[in-house]
């Protein structure tokens, strides 16, 4: 189905499959487009990216430490909460936005030929962008706060690799399944509500009884989210390589990977219908 | 796929398959699950064949839903070809002019729009910028650049795009109909810059419904009809054959239409206080084998056919009638007072109860033309009955001269006698 994908692909134009530097000017033209337009008009404009987590960071300081004492067995509670709120933000954001990345292109997808990826690729960075410009902010309460580094502290940036990795899988399927099921967005809406609760953000894992403890677990932004915390703010964070058996621990890490091949042949097999459909 | 060779589609195909109803929702889906998938296939193109030579301009032209603008947006790699069905290979970068001013973002300025448009027709960052000042010197906008698009007139967007478009390095471009747009003023330059593609020896293939324009630019064209190519060769007889194709749907259509017409009461007037002694009963249009006809070529006879109702026995009955162009100029008129016809003449048309007159190669330009039709006493003074503009038939030329008549015509030189136009 590959091979066969390829010849077609190839058959039709002169052009190859994979990127080319045109197409990586591309993606970043139209990235930073979006966040140039995302703040326009705002009086701050970019400083929002910037303010947001600053005020996000401040309302879970109150509720958390001052009205429900959630988290006294873990240092650093606040910190630790906004780690992971920030993470999930970005998830949410990217994977929702891209519901649109095809459908509401439209326009130039039925006037202009270029690898449809270009789209999901450059909207996910337009949130990348974003999501760098938050951690910022949560690196200087860390600072400020005395969290615990982990001597492994720089591994984190393999996290947000595999954090982008699984983004960009599932915003490739979701993408191109919008284009012909429309309800997908209410249906995404519902599964990041359910998901939200069933990933240890806002409650530590320690409250979650044993099985369902390694369950949610298997969950790769739970795993991303609790992995973070260890390296960045207190490694007495329960992670998922603590509770698991060898063998199961590593699943988390393998499926963001699974996901964005999937999706990347699906997607690809969408695509050459795109311009009609949408 | 030798070397002077552009572009080369073989047997191509492209089926649309049609849902009936398009199912976008879960609710739909699901309750159309069990029950068979309702959708129609229609063959936007069939077996399409032809290869482009490097350095040709390459014509599409066809109507409306013959398949030109599928063909075209399979050949910029939009759609893709039906799998099974032959293929498309294209050598060298492909401009597609589909239309101006692609992924422009209202609310950006005109600068950042030329990088992101740049961007989309494949250029980089650096080669914006180094033709930034040639394109905004083409463009006229040079005080404009750091506006927001939105606050352009439409006239000034269509310029920025264009500009942008035609400094996209390409060998190969397709263009949709692109001269439609704009200003007389702005279609000159852009033809200027068409002859100037042509002498940088670049192929490019124009889609147009336009015949004109075909002929003028193009050297070779396809006529597509229906998906299917009905004539490849020389753009000039290409666009006659399209000519000629619409000049015999164009007379289905009428006479269908004309079935319809009734004479209308107040088409007709008698003039004030004469008795109205006789009535034009229809109008015919034949040609020269007598067959009914609504569309006429350049140069064929027209014959009229003026029926009419006698209500009175009258001694001296006469005939006239008058052409008239769309623009309601007074093409031709003549009568049988001025042609001078004899007693005996009239009488035979009393006979035969319709009155004909024979146009003979009519030397029309292309249009519509209106007759007026009048029946009179011994003088034109005193009119029975007058048909105004209640028919009118159609004319199509090949001819590509100006004015409202063509007049047949040849420039001596020393060698040469032939004639501008020659009559079939």
């Amino acid at each position: 189905m590959i091979l066969l994908n390829f010849r077609l692909f190839s058959a039709i134009m002169n052009k190859q499959i994979l990127m080319n530097k045109t197409h990586f000017n591309l993606i970043r033209e139209l990235a930073f487009t979006d966040f140039k337009l995302k703040y326009q008009g705002s009086v701050l404009g970019y400083l929002w990216s910037l303010v947001k987590p600053l005020m996000l960071f401040l309302v879970l300081y109150v509720v958390f430490t001052r009205v429900f004492r959630l988290g006294d067995s873990i240092p650093h509670y606040p910190v630790y909460l906004l780690l992971g709120v920030v993470v999930w933000g970005f998830f949410t954001e990217m994977t929702a936005v891209s519901l649109g990345a095809i459908v509401g292109k439209g326009d130039l997808i039925r006037k202009v030929y270029f690898p449809r990826i270009v789209l999901v690729i450059s909207g996910g960075i337009t949130s990348l962008i974003t999501f760098l410009l938050n951690l910022i902010i949560v690196f200087l309460f860390i600072i400020f706060t005395h969290a615990e580094f982990s001597l492994k502290a720089p591994l984190f940036i393999l996290l947000i690799i595999e954090l982008f990795v699984l983004a960009i899988g599932v915003s490739l399927i979701l993408s191109s399944l919008f284009v012909r099921f429309r309800d997908l967005s209410h249906i995404w809406e519902i599964i990041l509500q359910a998901m939200f609760y069933a990933t240890p953000i806002l409650y530590p894992l320690s409250l979650v009884p044993s099985p369902f403890n390694k369950i949610i677990m298997l969950n790769p932004a739970a795993q991303i989210i609790q992995d973070m915390r260890y390296l960045l703010v207190t490694q007495q964070t329960e992670t998922g390589w603590m509770i698991m058996r060898p063998m199961f621990y590593i699943i988390p890490y393998i499926l963001p990977f699974v996901i964005l091949i999937f999706g990347y042949f699906l997607f690809e097999k969408s695509a050459a219908k795109f311009a009609e459909e949408v | 796929m030798s070397e002077d060779i552009t572009i080369k589609v073989e047997n191509l195909s492209k089926t649309f398959q049609i849902p009936h109803e398009k199912h976008v929702s879960l609710k739909s889906t699901a309750l159309n699950l069990f029950s068979k998938k309702g959708y129609e296939t229609f063959r936007a193109l069939k077996n399409i064949n032809f290869e482009v030579k490097k350095g040709e301009f390459f014509g599409i032209i066809g109507r409306n839903g013959s398949g030109k603008s599928t063909l075209l947006k399979i050949l910029a790699g939009i759609y893709v070809p039906d799998k099974k069905s032959g293929e498309v290979v294209i050598s060298g970068k492909l401009s597609p002019f589909l239309e101006l001013g692609v992924g422009f973002n209202q609310e950006l300025t005109g600068r950042e729009n030329l990088f992101l448009g740049g961007a989309i027709l494949g250029l980089s960052k650096d080669e914006v910028a180094e033709k930034y000042d040639q394109i905004v010197d083409f463009s006229e906008l040079q005080e404009f650049m750091d506006m927001k698009l939105k606050n352009y007139s439409s006239g000034m967007q269509v310029r920025l795009a264009f500009s942008l478009a035609i400094n996209a390095r390409a060998e190969v471009l397709l263009m949709d109909e692109v001269l439609a747009v704009g200003d007389s003023n702005f279609q000159s330059k852009c033809l200027g810059e068409f002859n100037r593609y042509r002498s940088q020896g670049k192929t490019v293939i124009l889609v147009s419904h336009d015949v004109s324009i075909i002929q003028k630019y193009c050297d070779r064209a396809i006529l597509l009809k229906n998906g299917e190519i009905s004539k490849i060769g020389k753009a000039e007889d290409v666009g006659n054959e399209y000519i000629y194709q619409n000049m015999d749907e164009e007379e289905e259509r009428l006479t269908k239409e004309k079935g319809n017409i009734k004479k209308k009461k107040s088409d007709s007037e008698t003039s004030q206080g004469a008795e109205k002694k006789a009535e034009i009963k229809k109008v015919e249009f034949l040609n020269k084998a007598g067959k009914l006809k609504n569309v006429f070529k350049t140069g064929e006879d027209v014959v009229i056919r003026i029926y009419f109702d006698l209500m009175k026995e009258e001694g001296d009955l006469n005939f006239g009638i008058g052409l008239y162009n769309e623009e309601n100029i007074y093409v031709f008129g003549t009568g049988t007072i001025i042609d001078k016809l004899t007693k005996k003449d009239k009488r035979s048309i009393l006979e035969k109860g319709y009155a004909q007159i024979n146009l003979k190669n009519i030397q029309l330009k292309n249009g519509t033309y209106f007759v007026k039709v009048g029946i009179y006493g011994e003088f034109n003074s005193t009119v029975y009955d007058f048909l105004q503009k209640s028919s009118d038939f159609k004319v199509f030329g090949l001819q590509k001269t100006l004015g409202i008549v063509e007049l047949q015509h040849k420039w001596e030189t020393s060698g040469s006698t032939k004639l501008g136009i020659e009559n079939e």
